[in-house]
């Protein structure tokens, strides 16, 4: 072993205290077969044909709702004078809050050589893209005309009319067209040796060509490695900074106006832990099940959802501490309308979404403090069913609840959702589980090569056990 | 500099056919074939040892070191992405300027004109998104990737190249290429298998 490590000085950089993040024993055969055997099945199990079929019922909700709002215009929402902005905007922010985890994943923990998150990057990058997907939906079927909606992007036309460049939903239109550019590209390329290896292993000529296709006739080459590699470690080196801008301008839609509630400097930092948090909530929530239902709880380890679980915990103490901040900034201001704010928000009439807010993430995820708590699947389940409850609180307290309660009473007002705003809602929810089953029976959930490069460092660490001749 | 050597040879080994004055070998190469990772990078340490230029290694994954046992480097990557930042943000952040100094002036709040500390934002994104696009576009152009086909799929076992087995290609345009010696020397590596590669 020694004699390896002094050939190869990169790998003294890799941790203080090896931990091995692939249970039970593996080589580079059984990690692929694991993995691409739930592919590669021409027929899937019964759970996934439920699951797609039931969220596909959602799928036609949510296009209905579309349909409905197209002929009949945003009257069909709640929306009203004062509280212009509603669930849309909620429903955006929460979406778009949600994809942040998978970019954390993928990008930030892997500069920072956090190698535990091999196993759960391809699948927390999927779910970023749908979220984003999701999250643009909302404001661009707000706009009331969308298809008018290319009106956003600044273009010479015969109007002789731009956008307003020193607005925030300028910056908002910029933000998210570039994260969700820049997810699916880095996205694609981690995908392309997989899609390579699947290509080798499928049996089906219509597996073979769609593969074949899609891999761009990827064959492993180590000068091409070489370049792989230096495009993922720049992608990754931006969409560090990106992921951290976008919720950055989108807590400015709020934080530049002058709205009660709204008007603080706290807010960016507060929207990006929100963000997380709700983000690796929602890896968990679908992470769970998926990983007993499709075997591969070898690699996506209890260590795994223990540490997922304490950036949970820790993300969610950052957005608390946010909670106290509002309180106290509105004490501290000595501002009435603020004052307001805060005595509305605990006394007046949406007093118990505020209570539930936080009981959601302020109460429950501190349970996670316990060490058996983080390992126990059902358990940290719910608690992350809860705080994706508690986080989509938190923006309808955050938006309705400020809007109805502006500086004059005469524009005071009182915001209660319609049926379409539910279905809208709900659809989105069924459309995001449509795209993830899909995603997980065409591509694999893990990523394949990055696990077999764990291994082989695990072989550096710790040895070959078993394989000793292969020296 | 060795690295850009190496470079451009291969970039015109792909457009070598139907030109006429290059008889082209039917052989592609030969190939060694590895189950250990580590024996991969030494025999690439012996392949550059040995004086062959025109070679290249096959894995299921990215195996560091390889690259410098191969003498490859190739830094055309983060200087494309390097210049596809600076070009986004003189777009960001220009589009911005013309809109609101040149073309459609408008006074807001009593604000400059050139308001540039809220034009950051959008100058931001620009620059991150042309920074990916450049990376990610370069990264294929420069690996001649899609590409629909290669005379190294038709080499023994190569199907396993992206599940668990590692190779190592000399090809026939090396000038040290010959036949015999090289597969002498490729035995010698301690592979599992030797084998021809044909070209089609």
């Amino acid at each position: 072993m020694a004699t390896l490590n002094d050939q190869r000085p990169t790998d003294k950089r890799t941790q203080i205290r090896p931990q091995n993040f692939i249970e039970g024993r593996h080589d580079y055969e059984s990690i692929t077969d694991i993995i691409a055997r739930f592919v590669l099945n021409p027929r899937p199990p019964i759970w996934w044909l439920v699951t797609v079929g039931f969220s596909l019922i959602f799928v036609g909700v949510m296009f209905m709702a579309i349909t409905w709002l197209i002929l009949n215009g945003t009257g069909i929402w709640g929306n009203n004078q004062p509280t212009a902005w509603a669930w849309d905007i909620i429903n955006f922010v929460w979406w778009i809050g949600i994809g942040h985890a998978g970019t954390l994943i993928s990008a930030i923990l892997l500069l920072m050589r956090q190698s535990w998150r091999n196993s759960i990057n391809r699948f927390a990058e999927a779910m970023t893209i749908f979220a984003v997907m999701c999250a643009g939906l909302f404001p661009l079927l707000h706009t009331g005309r969308p298809w008018l909606d290319y009106w956003l992007f600044p273009y010479p036309n015969i109007l002789g009319m731009w956008p307003q460049t020193r607005s925030p939903l300028l910056w908002d239109v910029f933000a998210v067209s570039t994260y969700f550019t820049i997810s699916i590209l880095f996205w694609f390329l981690g995908l392309v040796p997989d899609i390579a290896a699947l290509r080798d292993r499928a049996t089906s000529s219509f597996g073979k060509i769609g593969y074949g296709l899609a891999c761009l006739g990827w064959r492993g080459s180590a000068k091409h490695w070489h370049r792989y590699e230096q495009a993922t470690n720049i992608l990754a080196g931006i969409s560090a900074p990106l992921v951290l801008s976008v919720h950055t301008i989108v807590s400015f839609d709020f934080a530049v106006g002058i709205v009660p509630g709204w008007h603080t400097t706290i807010f960016p930092p507060y929207f990006v832990a929100g963000a997380v948090f709700a983000g690796f909530a929602m890896v968990l929530t679908f992470g769970l099940p998926l990983r007993s239902y499709l075997g591969v709880k070898d690699f996506i380890t209890d260590k795994h959802l223990d540490w997922m679980a304490k950036i949970t915990l820790a993300t969610g103490l950052i957005v608390f501490y946010g909670y106290i901040l509002e309180m106290f900034y509105a004490w501290y201001s000595g501002n009435v309308y603020e004052l307001g704010l805060m005595y509305h928000r605990l006394f007046g009439p949406y007093k118990w979404f505020y209570y539930a807010l936080l009981f959601c993430n302020g109460v429950t995820p501190q349970i996670l403090w316990w060490n058996k708590v983080r390992v126990n699947v059902k358990m940290l389940w719910i608690v992350s069913l809860i705080v994706g409850i508690g986080m989509w609180l938190e923006r309808f307290v955050i938006i309705p609840m400020s809007l109805t309660r502006d500086f004059i009473p005469s524009s005071w007002g009182y915001y209660s959702p319609t049926v379409w705003d539910w279905g809208l809602f709900l659809g989105t929810m069924g459309f995001f589980t449509f795209l993830l089953f899909l995603f997980i029976k065409f591509l694999p959930l893990i990523n394949l090569f990055e696990m077999r490069d764990l291994l082989h460092k695990n072989h550096h660490t710790f040895g070959h056990d078993d394989k000793k001749e292969a020296h | 500099m060795a690295g850009h050597a190496t470079t451009t040879s291969d970039a015109h080994s792909s457009h070598g056919h139907g030109h006429g004055e290059v008889v082209e070998n039917p052989l592609y190469g030969l190939m060694v074939e590895f189950t250990d990772p580590d024996d991969l990078v030494v025999a690439a340490h012996k392949t550059v040892a040995a004086g062959y230029k025109s070679f290249d290694c096959y894995s299921p994954f990215p195996i560091h070191g390889l690259d410098e046992a191969m003498h490859f480097e190739d830094p055309r990557v983060p200087w494309f992405a390097f210049f596809g930042g600076i070009t986004g943000a003189m777009l960001g952040f220009g589009l911005q300027y013309f809109i609101s100094v040149v073309d459609y002036p408008m006074n807001v709040g009593g604000k400059p004109l050139n308001s540039w500390p809220q034009f950051i934002p959008v100058t931001f994104e620009c620059t991150v998104l042309c920074t990916g696009l450049a990376t990610f576009i370069s990264q294929w152009a420069l690996n001649g990737l899609p590409r629909l086909h290669h005379p190294i799929f038709n080499g023994k076992n190569f199907e396993r190249a992206s599940q668990d087995r590692f190779f190592l290609c000399i090809e026939s345009k090396d000038h040290r290429f010959d036949l015999e010696k090289t597969e002498a020397f490729l035995s010698e590596l301690g592979g599992i298998n030797v084998s021809e590669v044909e070209r089609d």
